[in-house]
């Protein structure tokens, strides 16, 4: 043991003095800020990337008709869209979000595990490079949605499956090193005083969101592994004719994938409860209910997967349970919600960039939650069910409720990160562009899947052309205004800007405020006093 | 770091792991646990692959009629037409009752075939005991071959009273090249020729 201690003195000395420079210190650093920074980068690399693949989309239904790309491109573009978007964009952001902020927020000198942070960052890279290569060989990348549903991942896919797979396993390990970390940061590294009930929210949501991390992760890698081997190696997991049942499939990803949609949206309550307060100048209303109901959604995830599946065939029975499920997750959404408005109320609110984003989120996000109470019905589920109407729901709830909280993020905390104050007309204007441009992008979906509009397809029936060529604009918008965003983000990143005093918001509080902007490299060397 | 915290560290990277790891296999295990949720469920509305036998002495409730309708489907590429001989029957419970399916290889070559049932509504499955059915085989058919397949089957009395109509349906694959040693046809004895 004395050994180790004195190994990780030694090379933390190295890294005081002796810090390596140019992309050395980015392959090997350990620093939490230092991968932050990395993660934030690659996931809005990935959030540009998937936007052009939707814009690729967006493009092919402007019109009906076949116009630009052939089905199976189509089909490859809504896979990798969905995929890049919720394991490249989304989750790696949050990741960054927790590496950055969480030792801040909890007084550590860095996270608990660094090499292993290290790793959990660079072998995500490899995975997408895997995985958006695999579209350039013969018959093509995965095209079977991001659901890759059986058997269109297992008898109809292409070859470049097991790359998927592959890809799909190191992000898998990546997302469990990641929630492995925070978990031992929070239990073991606070600061003195700073009990459970003390931590910020977002510390918070991060910390169940990483136990849900550990809980569906390895079964998502199980669900992949099955396709594999049913694919390349004869196994008849999902294949009926071998026995098995294709059903399956879905029961299996599904207690995956709705505890991995809490997943993308739990950190963004954190970050809304973090940044009303300030901006509305009150502290946050209900603390103690929020962490509560954080822990319900989070407990309730795991019972409600099966209302993905309401068309499948199950008994009245099971169709029942699964959707008063469903409809008990509104009780502790809605606490949080009117939390946030109550938090609002008669406070002397001011409306920075990062504060519109939030509003934004509540009121949107709320939006989303709604339509998907509807989708909870399962009778009239029977009529949304694989519509644009689901699109429309779940794009609510994960561009205008996950993304948009990343952003209020961003520009939350970026004078923290920098050093200096972002671009306030910039912020605006990204802000003003994206609210517009993104209903103008998702309405429409509402009406259009109402009407009957199936989803996944690259053509339509010519009813629906008017509201598609409007989407479509919206797309267009949409997709431009997040360059106004990169171009905030890299003015700040070049330290162009006014220089950010330690804390730049009047009513900010937490421990992240306590140290200078930008944070230095090293912070809480010695732990603050939490009272 | 101190010893102390570095102590903390690996007890709950430990645990971590470990939840991992179970949590992992748990998926595999969600596999038979499945399986055997349906099966005493009969929520996937699949019915027996073993043979039941007829109770001595069952009771025919002749004040319920039970309308069964037969569905059937190929796999998609198998090459051969699949159809019941009647497309329904009604029946009482408990009584027994058969039913030809007809089958046409289309091919020159001689194939495998293997029938899997499936019934709605599922719980029904339960109650929907056959005594005899050739999807309980892999049924080799010969190049060119007509082969009539005989099913037969009864009503448990117990079967829900609100159950008045059930539907039977079987999906034929073709699983000739899953197949290493397949078995001949006269190890198959129930079949006729037309």
């Amino acid at each position: 043991m004395s050994t180790a201690v004195a190994e990780s003195k030694d090379a933390h000395d190295v890294h005081q003095h002796n810090k390596p420079t140019g992309i050395k210190r980015w392959l090997f650093t350990t620093n939490h800020k230092d991968i932050g920074t990395l993660y934030l980068w690659f996931s809005f690399l990935m959030f540009l990337i998937g936007g052009s693949f939707a814009m690729v989309i967006r493009l092919e239904l402007f019109q009906p008709g076949m116009q630009i790309i052939e089905p199976h491109f189509f089909n490859q573009m809504t896979t990798m869209h969905g995929v890049v978007m919720v394991f490249g964009a989304v989750m790696p952001a949050f990741v960054g979000l927790a590496n950055w902020m969480i030792p801040l927020m909890i007084g550590a000198p860095d996270m608990a595990l660094p090499r292993m942070n290290n790793w959990s960052f660079w072998i995500l890279p490899v995975a997408f490079i895997i995985m958006l290569s695999s579209m350039f060989m013969p018959g093509g990348g995965p095209a079977f949605g991001w659901t890759f549903y059986a058997p269109l991942s297992t008898t109809y896919s292409a070859d470049s499956t097991a790359l998927f797979v592959f890809s799909m396993h190191i992000m898998g390990m990546s997302s469990i090193m990641g929630a492995i970390n925070v978990i031992v940061t929070i239990v073991n590294m606070r600061a003195p005083g700073m009990n459970y009930m003390k931590m910020p929210m977002f510390v918070w949501t991060w910390l169940i969101t990483a136990f849900l991390l550990i809980a569906v992760m390895p079964v998502l890698a199980g669900v992949v592994t099955m396709v594999l081997t049913d694919k390349f190696f004869g196994t008849s997991f999902f294949s009926a004719a071998g026995g098995g049942d294709p059903v399956l499939f879905q029961h299996l990803f599904w207690f995956f994938g709705h505890p991995e949609v809490y997943i993308m949206i739990l950190p963004s309550f954190g970050i809304i409860s973090a940044i009303i307060p300030t901006f509305a100048r009150k502290p946050l209303f209900g603390y103690s209910s929020m962490v509560y109901a954080t822990a319900s959604i989070a407990g309730l995830s795991f019972l409600v997967w099966a209302h993905h599946m309401f068309t499948t065939g199950m008994p009245t029975f099971a169709l029942l349970f699964f959707m008063y499920m469903t409809m008990l997750i509104a009780v502790p959404t809605g606490v949080k919600v009117f939390n946030w408005i109550t938090t609002m109320w008669r406070g002397s609110m001011t409306f920075e960039v990062p504060m519109l984003f939030a509003i934004a989120f509540v009121v949107l996000f709320t939006i989303g939650g709604l339509s998907g109470i509807m989708l909870g019905v399962t009778p009239v589920d029977y009529q949304y069910h694989d519509t644009y109407f689901v699109i429309a729901h779940f794009h609510y709830v994960l561009v205008t409720g996950a993304v948009f909280s990343i952003m209020a993020a961003a520009y939350y905390w970026v004078p923290k990160w920098s050093g200096v104050m972002f671009d306030e007309g910039l912020g605006k204007l990204h802000f003003w562009c994206s609210l517009i441009s993104v209903n103008i992008l998702f309405f429409p979906m509402h009406f259009v899947g109402l009407a009957g509009m199936p989803r996944r397809y690259p053509d339509y029936a010519l009813q629906f052309a008017d509201l598609n060529a409007i989407i479509s604009v919206g797309g267009f918008l949409f997709g431009l205004s997040q360059l106004i965003f990169l171009v905030v983000m890299v003015k700040c990143a070049m330290k162009k800007g006014e220089p950010a005093p330690a804390k730049p918001w009047e009513g900010a509080e937490g421990l992240e405020w306590t140290v200078p902007s930008p944070a230095p490299y090293h912070t809480f060397d010695t732990p603050p006093e939490v009272k | 770091m101190t010893n102390k915290q570095q102590q903390d560290n690996s007890s709950v990277i430990t645990k971590l792991l470990a939840a991992v790891v179970i949590m992992f296999a748990f998926g595999f295990a969600l596999v038979p646990l499945y399986e055997k949720f349906c099966e005493l469920t009969g929520f996937n509305g699949r019915t027996e692959n073993t043979a039941a036998m007829t109770i001595e002495g069952m009771v025919i409730d002749t004040s319920r009629t039970i309308t069964v309708e037969f569905t059937t489907r190929t796999d998609r590429g198998a090459p051969w037409s699949f159809r019941p001989e009647v497309q329904s029957i009604t029946m009482h419970p408990g009584e027994l009752k058969q039913v030809n399916f007809i089958v046409e290889n289309h091919t020159n070559q001689d194939r495998m075939a293997q029938a899997l049932p499936s019934v709605s509504p599922g719980e029904a499955s339960l109650y929907l005991n056959k005594t005899e059915c050739f999807c309980f085989e892999q049924q080799p058919l010969a190049a060119k071959e007509t082969a009539i397949m005989p099913m037969r089957f009864y009503l448990d009395p117990d079967l829900p009273e609100r159950i008045h109509r059930l539907t039977l349906s079987y999906v034929m694959f073709d699983i000739t090249n899953q197949m290493k040693d397949a078995p001949k046809i006269a190890d198959v004895p129930i079949r006729g020729k037309p």
